[in-house]
């Protein structure tokens, strides 16, 4: 029985010790690993790029001397305006022109809304230069509506870029409205209707403030997407420099490591601010929906129902054409002057040809492999061996959403094609693109797995534990049959994502090791728009291909796996 | 300082303090449990009780203290070394493994063969009545189920110790009334040493053998049920423990007596304020005696009905004590005691606090 009562100060700030087992050692072989990992193809790769920048082109180190230079250069300096500029451009216009999308989706009883979900997410499944594409053929100097007015909008530039973003944005901010929107409780609309207040005040007072963080993070995905993106400014961008382009200008064109090394840390600059401040934001979210919430069910408002049919009509409309476009221009003969049919534009001549899509077909799916067993184990890691390691591997893991494709590229070019380094062995294989997918793309990956293990009991381990049984087995017997849903998303994720992508693998690419999205870049520089658009239309395929499979696979799953749970699975499309 | 302890008994602990940073949740606890007892860690949230539970599973490491077992001192081993079961308050019953298969969870890792397996798997759901349940998903089961599932599968590698964490707390209130007498049957049957945590005074009093009443990370009193219910060794568990009138009050000149308002009371040996300093006198609503039967002995008190509350087996009345005007009491009548006195609201009630019944205690310092 309690005698005594000791001060605070005389308890010792130290906990007992625990005897090390076998599982420990386990456990910290797991933690040393993965913060291995994280270091070597991550923190020290990206240590290069901050070093070079401080660097001559012969090695010599000269201080601030570059970022001097690109500051004082115009036509260079330029870039940063012009990156801004055109972001939070598309940023605005997404995330207005999304949000009216997920409204209808979520709070209408409007018709179609599958057709129209699903027509929405399709620009995932292209790379970014297929909208600047399907703008020039449309509105280029050769474009079909230029050539039918006689009137050129001048889509070379700022104009162009910013349309293509949206597009290429908009499933990304969809996915996050939709989930902000879906998320809310009836008996708040009840309230407010029972105290007198009309449509309009209702959605001001009550449906805004609800999405309002989702608002928050929709902008910043978009702007971070957009001021990162490298294909769609190379297409369509003219001579209107943005700072993605310009890292690949003076690395690729003029050879310019240094200065591509500058411009990278200047571009990580406004990426970084952007994911700390979403995080500063999200984490004053609280619970809007809590275990006594009842969900929406919208009214049938014909007028509104019509009036939103119609605008996502025309919305969807357009990105439907925009592949469609790509479609047509990859089987005719010369868009557009002869639209005769043929199929000539998928033999590939350049660039790699099928190697490049088989190549990249085979890097997808061990991406996905590999990104998932990393994001998952990392996750459980960090959030099931609760370590002093764990604070700075989380941070280390969300890092890479906020490093743009171009800085890790580059990036690699310095940590792997070293001469002398042993890490140099990784140079031209396609395992170092592999790498690069899997760090480039881990965050999403990452925090999709700590949220599906944090929403597990977490006394599962502690019940292992007590029952003699080691958290290794627990992790194969229950936390990952749990999670399966969760962990075949992350892998969807990370395949698509590997199929499109192309700023950060552009540098890393070598001989034998070519990428389908890289060849439609390659090809369509050396003038095979045609081509580009078939092999555009071929990675468009493959992926929606996949995604069938996976839906299918889905199925399956849930049925056989997850016969215990009665709720659905919930199921793809997480967003970065 | 600490007492010295039995050396087998089946948990003792020595001097246990835990902090999370600077704020301390248990300070110096030093308890006996005897194997085969039923102990309850009784307190309101924040009291420390679950981290004193998680610190004997190993599952929380103090920062001073020791844990014994039958006299082996496991203070520095893993959970997974120190031979107990454990039920938490969610359950955390693994959703993709069958009954069967969670009863079977602890068992599969010790070697023993697949038909042993199958037959302790079915003497542990037979023994919580589950034996028709064993191939459905917990989500199948209600809530009460569920529970059982868990207490099987703690059980089922017969440990020395069983870890209980407010067990029933998720429940509704009428299955975990027939649970309470379930899983004490099954320990007494079992034997099973057992500690349970709990905030529900009206389940430890029900359960235990011995109640650990505890407040901010302190042992208040350790005792048999009716002890603690009796014999409240402070005003905390006084007030935690059932339902507790408090007067303040006057030490008197005589000892054994002290003064509330005008009227002069005599009270419980125990505590003794020097004459004039003040006092706590304690009375429980269902000890203080009312109507024709108050009209004879000491501290006699006549009282004004304010409010008449019907709980069905038995009436609440809020009594006015004439004189003072400031001195209200709460007053438990049987229902059918309280129709023969035949007074409602306004109606003035003589009342009596026997002496026996009435507790002294020290007057609230500036701090409580």
């Amino acid at each position: 029985m309690s005698v005594g009562a000791p001060a605070a100060a005389e308890i010792p700030d130290s906990v007992v010790r625990h005897r090390l087992s076998g599982e420990d050692a386990i456990r910290w072989t797991l933690v040393a690993v993965f913060a291995a990992a994280l270091y070597l193809f991550l923190l020290f790769p990206l240590g290069h790029v901050l070093w070079r920048s401080l660097l001559d082109n012969s090695g010599r180190f000269i201080g601030a001397a570059n970022y001097v230079h690109y500051f004082s250069t115009p036509a260079i300096a330029a870039s940063i305006t012009n990156s801004l500029f055109v972001s939070a451009a598309a940023m605005v216009l997404t995330v207005a022109l999304a949000f009216g999308y997920a409204y209808a989706l979520t709070r209408t009883q409007m018709p179609a809304k599958g057709v129209f979900r699903v027509a929405a997410m399709l620009p995932l499944f292209a790379p970014s230069l297929v909208q600047a594409f399907a703008l020039i053929y449309v509105f280029g100097n050769n474009g079909i509506v230029t050539r039918a007015t006689g009137l050129n909008v001048g889509i070379y530039g700022a104009k162009g870029i910013i349309l293509a973003e949206v597009f290429y944005c908009f499933p990304h901010a969809l996915l996050i409205l939709v989930a902000a929107l879906a998320a809310t409780d009836a008996r708040l609309y009840d309230a407010a209707r029972t105290l007198g207040a009309g449509p309009l005040k209702t959605f001001f007072t009550v449906t805004l403030p609800g999405v309002k963080y989702g608002m928050v993070s929709a902008c910043f995905v978009v702007f971070t997407l957009a001021i990162t993106d490298f294909g769609a400014p190379k297409a369509i961008g003219g001579k209107f420099s943005v700072m993605a382009t310009e890292i690949y200008n003076q690395v690729s064109g003029q050879q310019n490591f240094t200065m591509g090394a500058t411009v990278s840390v200047v571009l990580l600059v406004p990426a970084v601010l952007a994911f700390i401040v979403d995080r500063l934001v999200q984490r004053r979210q609280y619970a809007l929906v809590t275990s006594s919430s009842k969900p929406l069910v919208p009214e049938r408002r014909p007028l509104a129902d019509w009036s939103l049919v119609g605008y996502c009509a025309l919305v969807a409309g357009f990105i439907l054409a925009i592949y469609l476009v790509i479609l047509v221009s990859s089987l005719v003969h010369r868009w557009p002057y002869n639209f005769g049919l043929t199929l000539k534009h998928y033999e590939f001549d350049t660039a790699g040809g099928y190697r490049s899509l088989w190549n990249s077909i085979r890097v997808a799916a061990l991406t996905a492999v590999a990104g998932t067993a990393l994001a998952f184990g990392g996750g459980y890691v960090v959030e099931k061996c609760k370590t002093a390691a764990s604070g700075p591997l989380y941070l280390l893991s969300v890092l890479p959403v906020s490093v743009p494709g171009m800085v890790l590229g580059l990036a690699y070019i310095f940590t792997f094609n070293a001469p002398g380094s042993p890490l140099n062995a990784l140079y031209g294989t396609l395992a170092i693109l592999i790498i690069s997918n899997v760090i480039h793309y881990f965050t999403v990956g990452f925090l999709t797995a700590t949220t599906a293990l944090r929403q597990m009991d977490a006394e599962f381990e502690n019940v292992g534990a007590s029952l003699g049984v080691p958290f290794y087995r627990t992790f194969w017997r229950v936390t990952v049959p749990i999670a399966l849903p969760s962990i075949v998303a992350i892998s969807m994720y990370f395949f698509l994502n590997a199929m499109v992508t192309l700023s950060a693998v552009v540098f890393i690419i070598a001989p034998g090791t070519e990428l389908a999205a890289v060849a439609v870049l390659l090809m369509d520089d050396a003038g095979d728009t045609a081509q580009a658009a078939a092999m555009s239309v071929l990675i468009i395929a493959t992926g929606l291909a996949v995604r069938m499979v996976y839906w299918l696979a889905m199925r399956g799953i849930t049925a056989r796996t997850q016969a215990w749970t009665r709720r659905v699975a919930p199921e793809g499309g997480k967003t970065a | 300082m600490s007492a010295a302890v039995p050396a087998q008994a089946a948990v003792a602990l020595e001097g246990i303090a835990k902090k999370f940073g600077a704020y301390v949740a248990l300070r110096e606890i030093t308890l006996s449990v005897s194997a085969g007892e039923f102990i309850c860690f009784l307190g309101p949230s924040g009291c420390g009780k679950t981290t004193l539970l998680r610190i004997i599973a190993g599952l929380e490491r103090q920062n001073a203290g020791t844990v014994r077992m039958s006299g082996r001192d496991v203070s520095g081993l893993p959970p997974a070394l120190r031979n107990y079961g454990i039920v938490f308050q969610s359950y955390a019953l693994f959703p993709n493994l069958t009954v069967g298969r969670n009863v079977a969870y602890g068992l599969e890792t010790r070697r023993a063969g697949a038909p042993a397996i199958t037959r302790r798997v079915d003497e542990l759901l037979e023994l919580v009545g589950l034996a028709r349940h064993k191939d459905k998903y917990p989500a199948q089961l209600s809530g009460g189920e569920q529970q059982r599932v868990a207490l099987a599968r703690a059980l089922a590698p017969s440990p020395a110790l069983l870890l209980l964490d407010e067990p029933l707390s998720a429940l509704d209130a009428r299955v975990r009334q027939s649970l309470r007498h379930e899983i004490r049957g099954l320990q007494r049957r079992l034997g099973v040493t057992t500690i349970m945590v709990t905030h529900d005074q009206e389940e430890a009093l029900a359960m235990a053998d011995r109640i650990v009443v505890m407040n901010a990370g302190q042992v208040e009193q350790v005792g048999g049920p009716t002890e603690v219910y009796r014999r409240p060794r402070t005003p905390f568990v006084a007030r935690f423990v059932g339902q507790m009138n408090f007067l303040a009050a006057v030490a008197g000149a005589r000892s054994g007596w002290a003064r509330v308002g005008a009227v002069e009371l005599r009270h419980q040996a125990g505590f003794e304020a020097v004459p004039g300093g003040a006092l706590t006198l304690a009375i429980r609503p269902e000890e203080i005696t009312v109507g024709p039967a108050a009209l004879h002995g000491d501290n006699r008190l006549t009282a004004r009905i304010a409010a008449v509350q019907f709980l069905g087996a038995f009436t609440r009345l809020g009594l006015a004590v004439d004189g003072d005007g400031g001195t209200a009491l709460e007053c438990d009548v049987a229902a059918t005691a309280f129709a023969e006195l035949g007074v409602g609201e306004g109606a003035d009630l003589p009342i009596a606090l026997v002496p026996d019944a009435l507790r002294a205690f020290p007057a609230p310092g500036p701090a409580a």
